[in-house]
């Protein structure tokens, strides 16, 4: 026995509401992430994520006020990223109630960030969430051929998605979650060459995110060197339920919870 | 219903162990008030992140004395995650020793596992007699995210004393996953984060340890 492969929904949180539609109907308010939060918890995911993709400045108490309603009433972990720029963002997010925070595009302007939030409150509560897609046609060609993206994957940034994985991991980053651009929203299956190669470099966590369609989906991700998978709309829309991604994976000799 | 102090000696993530011990029925104060830390009817001590700093917060609160008196009156105490590994004698973290409350013997070092930190739900083999796991399955889980633990028990086995419950989990290698000593006990996971499982661990404590 082992530690288990986690399921990881995670949910888009624009000013407070969960962005993404949803088909839950014994639902007294779908859009109420600490709703949410509290049937994926019933369901048996094994983590929260949540992604404030909140736009204003002023929205910023809005997410603390969710994590700590959450916090009240969900108790396995929860990870909340979107819009982290220092480690008093870090701060507050974790006396909230947040059990490890993801930072993006603020650690591709200033890498320094991760090894000051490591420093202050442990790697195991940062987790470095890379948006990364195949190099375009006339992009600057990287060594791996992946690099990251800001922007929801609209802008590249040059840099190579593989050797940023293991840099952050050098940082202080305690995990890393692993988004592919390409895959994301094609629910035709997570880009398992790309968790191959960032696998291959870094010794911490990998969640495996983008692409998820089907049950069968998740265990090749754990075979590729996932030691999570995360999805979004796909358990939002009441597509895949996460006790069917844990049979999946049950299925296929994967330990879970 | 029973007074318990979660000891704030930094920064991190209290809230949920506030939450979960008093969805168990408990009155929680979270502080690091010396006084209210010796008279609660039951001590938490959480942690997160590296040894040396949890150990430099707990010595700003005057955090091991506080221990000992407790220990000394009888009155328990429970270490959770960090809270647990500063309860040895010995914490090694990148080659920096540090010093811990030398309540067990031990030193908490890195575990030797492909993936580090150990993140996620793992199981645990607990001890026959445990009041801590009671009413458990073996296959309950519980969440884990640490990349340091006790790897070996060295405490010897005293005919006149009770020996210390040990219960051990498993990530490339065995390392101390909770021990039940009297008034004091303490976990590697995060009772508070793992879901029913934890609740009950947390219950247990009230109920058997704290009474």
């Amino acid at each position: 026995m082992g530690v288990a492969v986690r399921v990881i929904p995670c949910l888009d949180v624009d000013a407070g509401r969960v962005v993404k539609g949803v088909n839950f109907t014994d639902l007294r308010d779908a859009g109420d992430p600490v709703e949410m939060a509290r049937v994926y918890d019933a369901e048996g995911a094994d983590e929260l994520t949540f992604l404030d993709v909140t736009a204003s400045s002023s929205g910023r108490d809005t997410m603390l006020d969710v994590v700590r309603r959450t916090a009240d009433q969900v108790f396995i972990p929860l990870t909340v990223g979107g819009g982290i720029r220092t480690t008093d963002d870090i701060d507050a997010l974790l006396r909230a109630g947040a059990d490890k925070t993801g930072i993006n595009t603020a650690a591709i302007a200033r890498p320094e960030l991760l090894a000051e939030a490591s420093r202050r409150f442990g790697s195991q509560c940062i987790v470095l969430s890379v948006d990364a897609r195949k190099v375009p046609d006339g992009g600057k060609p990287t060594p791996s051929g992946w690099e990251v993206t800001t922007h929801g994957g609209r802008r590249g940034t040059g840099i190579d998605a593989v050797e940023w994985a293991a840099r952050g991991q050098e940082l202080g980053a305690g995990e890393i979650l692993l988004n592919s651009m390409d895959a994301d929203g094609t629910q035709a299956g997570f880009d398992l060459e790309m968790i191959t190669a960032v696998r291959a470099v870094v010794d911490i966590p990998v969640i495996a995110s983008g692409g998820a369609g089907k049950v069968e989906h998740f265990p090749p991700a754990v075979k590729a060197g996932a030691d999570a998978v995360l999805a979004a709309s796909v358990f939002h829309f009441g597509l895949i339920r996460i006790g069917e991604v844990k049979t999946s994976l049950r299925d296929a000799g994967l330990e879970v919870r | 219903m029973s007074r318990i102090v979660v000891l704030d000696y930094g920064s991190g993530n209290l809230r949920s162990a506030e939450r979960a011990l008093q969805r168990v029925g408990a009155d929680v104060t979270v502080t690091a008030d010396r006084d209210a830390a010796l008279e609660a009817d039951g001590l938490v001590v959480p942690g997160v992140g590296a040894y040396a700093a949890c150990m430099a917060g707990l010595e700003s609160v005057d955090g091991a004395r506080i221990i000992e008196r407790r220990l000394a009156g009888g009155r328990p105490v429970l270490g959770i995650c960090v809270g647990m590994q500063i309860l040895f004698d010995l914490g090694v973290e990148w080659g920096e020793r540090t010093k811990g409350c030398g309540q067990w013997p031990g030193t908490v070092e890195k575990l030797k596992a492909d993936v580090l930190p150990h993140m996620g739900w793992n199981t645990v083999r607990v001890p026959t007699g445990s009041t801590l796991f009671a009413g458990l399955d073996a296959d309950a889980r519980f969440y884990f995210v640490h990349s340091f633990g006790v790897r070996h028990w060295t405490l010897e086995e005293s005919e006149v004393l009770r020996p210390p419950l040990v219960t051990w989990a498993h990530h490339g290698e065995d390392f101390v996953a909770a021990v039940e000593n009297g008034a004091l006990a303490a976990t590697q996971f995060h009772p508070e984060k793992s879901g029913d499982a934890g609740a009950t661990v947390l219950k247990n404590w009230l109920r058997d340890v704290v009474g």
